[in-house]
């Protein structure tokens, strides 16, 4: 051992080291880089936001909630969004009635039945790529297949609909976001963890007891938020029901009953937006585009919130 | 390998091995010897696990008897947990598993055509590694097995029963249908076992079910598995080799060999009552690693 006097006061040595904070101006561009992408990010959409709240404000100052309630008329100071809103709706019950249970029904099939072989897998990956493909050609396959089917089964409406009405829109939408139900309640179910499959299996349980009651339980959070995220995007969709007939016009369902309005013309909240800015009245283009965008708006924000709702009041801790 | 059961005739091993070689102390509980008249429950002959090209047991032979507890130790991979598994088909639910060889339970060829696998985890339950409690009530954790098997009595009995047995209900019973996670990892796992005992099983298989647990509800657990003995026979696969000490009548050594394609597969070295392997082994295999020389 070393004598006292030569012995390294290594406390010293680390008091000093740990002085050794310095400014480091690569790192603090970097950090304000990033800061400026956020802000330009954040700034695109305030000022999206800012127009179209200007532009629709005079017409909620003016009319309040009549906006919303009014059907389509020619005239700017009485047209509002009700026949759009009510066609949004109708579509995205549609599309949920038809997309949830064969998405869901899918999705348990591959996760929780089929082998893990390479078709599985090929399946699996092509449904991924269906999520991508560009919503007009799923507008095609509408009018080529969905359009001709509704009318061939007496649900077409009159000969000049001729099957171009909400039933061809819903079954269109609801095909379209399938591929976005099935994956995202797949992930839903393969984040139950495999311990509580075999926990089932462990009590004797068959397959569909295991996923009855307790895989789909715990998976339902998951499922559901992916469900109302799929109809926010069904109800945001506008290109695909411009080829399958939407109504770009102005039309009067007036006092039709039910069956009347799912058989017969129709408009969707996105389509009336589009609509409205291509008149030649500048207050279809400047005030009411902007307050059915909102209407839009707060409809998808609505759905987006209660898909969070969802997901945090039901989420389970492992 | 093969059938080491057969050659293990253990009153020929007392004249020939040399006891006090065997440097382990290693108190054995007092518990009833295990009597060579219980009978067979589980008759395995060469029992052979593949997953895929891995053949992960080979050759394993052995028997496991009424209201005995058996303990499978051995190395990592050795192929312990997948012989348990085989007990009641849970295999089936590993895609590549492949299973030959036999083993008869009561009599019945377990993995015969005609032998519905959910029928029989109905009769020989399970506990896992890891306490996995449904994410239920407690009340819903112990009842599940029971009411999907149609179970027609006073369920509320049953739970309290089940709970009981696995030394659970005076710590939960004023909190039935509050949710089995809040419960501490020690008592997750008894209600587990509650769970398991539920369906009025004939054998439990617990697979390392104090691994993750801590020493006081890893004692607890051992204490209650004594209890058990009473009414169930027990097969438990531990890592702990003074665990199987304390608790089993009987104790199944496996270890991994090499095969002559250079791939590691799990072979049972010996088998026999707890207080041979542990005090006189008949294999050196055996004695290293009850002795801590390797594994």
């Amino acid at each position: 051992m070393a004598s006292r006097s030569e012995a390294i006061d290594t406390a010293a040595i680390v008091r000093q080291s740990l002085h050794g904070r310095r400014f480091s101006p690569g790192g603090l561009a970097f950090e304000l880089s990033l800061l400026v992408m956020l802000l330009v990010s954040l700034a695109v959409l305030v000022t999206l936001l800012a127009d179209i709240i200007s532009g629709a404000l005079p017409v909620f100052r003016d009319r309040g909630i009549d906006f919303v309630t009014s059907g389509i008329t020619l005239d700017s100071a009485t047209a509002g969004v009700w026949t759009g809103l009510v066609g949004s709706v109708g579509i995205a019950i549609i599309v949920a009635v038809i997309a949830f249970p064969l998405g869901l029904g899918a999705a348990v099939y591959l996760e929780e039945y089929a082998p893990d072989n390479s078709l599985t897998r090929f399946i699996q990956t092509n449904i991924r790529n269906l999520a991508g493909v560009p919503s007009i050609v799923y507008g095609l396959l509408g009018l080529a297949v969905f359009v001709r089917l509704v009318d061939l089964i007496g649900l077409g409406g009159s000969a000049s609909t001729g099957g171009r009405n909400i039933l061809a829109a819903g079954i269109t939408l609801a095909v379209l976001v399938l591929p976005i139900v099935i994956i995202t309640a797949s992930e839903a179910l393969r984040a139950v963890p495999d311990t509580i499959r075999e926990a089932g299996f462990g009590v004797g349980a068959t397959r569909w007891e295991v996923v009855r009651h307790h895989v789909l339980p715990s998976a339902a959070p998951g499922v559901l938020t992916g469900t109302v995220l799929a109809l926010a995007r069904a109800f945001g969709e506008t290109a695909p029901l411009l080829v399958i007939g939407v109504a770009t016009g102005f039309f009067s369902a007036g006092s039709a009953g039910l069956f009347d309005r799912l058989t017969g013309p129709y408009t969707a909240l996105p389509v009336v937006v589009l609509s409205w800015s291509r008149q030649a009245d500048p207050a279809f283009k400047e005030n009411l585009a902007p307050a059915a965008i909102l209407v839009l708006l707060v409809v998808l924000f609505a759905a987006n919130t209660a898909a969070v709702v969802l997901r945090n009041r039901y989420d389970r801790k492992w | 390998m093969g059938s080491r059961v057969a050659e293990s005739k253990p009153v020929l091993r007392l004249d020939v091995r040399d006891v006090a070689s065997v440097p382990m102390t290693v108190t054995i509980g007092e518990r009833s010897e295990p009597a060579a008249d219980h009978p067979a429950i589980f008759d395995v002959d060469g029992l052979n696990v593949h997953y895929g090209d891995f053949h992960a047991v080979k050759d394993v032979s052995l028997q496991i008897r009424k209201n005995e507890i058996t303990a499978l130790i051995g190395p990592s991979g050795c192929g312990k947990s997948t012989v348990l598994r085989c007990f009641n088909r849970m295999n089936d639910l590993i895609e590549i598993a492949r299973v030959s060889g036999s083993i008869r339970y009561h009599g019945v060829d377990l993995y015969g055509s005609e032998v519905d696998p959910v029928q029989v985890r109905r009769h020989i339950g399970m506990v896992f590694q890891k306490p996995n409690p449904f994410p239920k009530s407690i009340y819903d954790n112990v009842a599940f097995g029971p009411k999907i098997a149609g179970f027609e009595g006073s369920m509320d009995d049953l739970v309290e029963e089940a709970l009981t047995k696995a030394a659970l209900w005076d710590e939960v019973k004023d909190k039935l249908d509050g949710s089995a996670y809040a419960l501490s990892g020690g008592q997750q796992q008894r209600l587990c076992i509650a769970r398991a005992i539920a369906t009025s099983p004939d054998v439990v298989l617990m697979d390392e079910p104090a691994s993750a647990l801590d020493p006081i509800a890893t004692l607890r657990i051992e204490d209650l598995m004594q209890g058990l003995k009473e009414d169930y026979s027990i097969v438990i696969v531990t890592h702990n080799m003074q665990q199987a000490a304390r608790v089993s009548d009987r104790t199944a050594f496996f270890t991994v060999d090499m095969e002559q394609t250079g791939q590691r597969t799990g072979v049972l070295v010996e088998f026999d009552e707890t207080s041979k392997i542990f005090t006189n082994p008949g294999e050196t295999r055996t004695e290293d690693y009850i002795t801590g020389r390797f594994g």
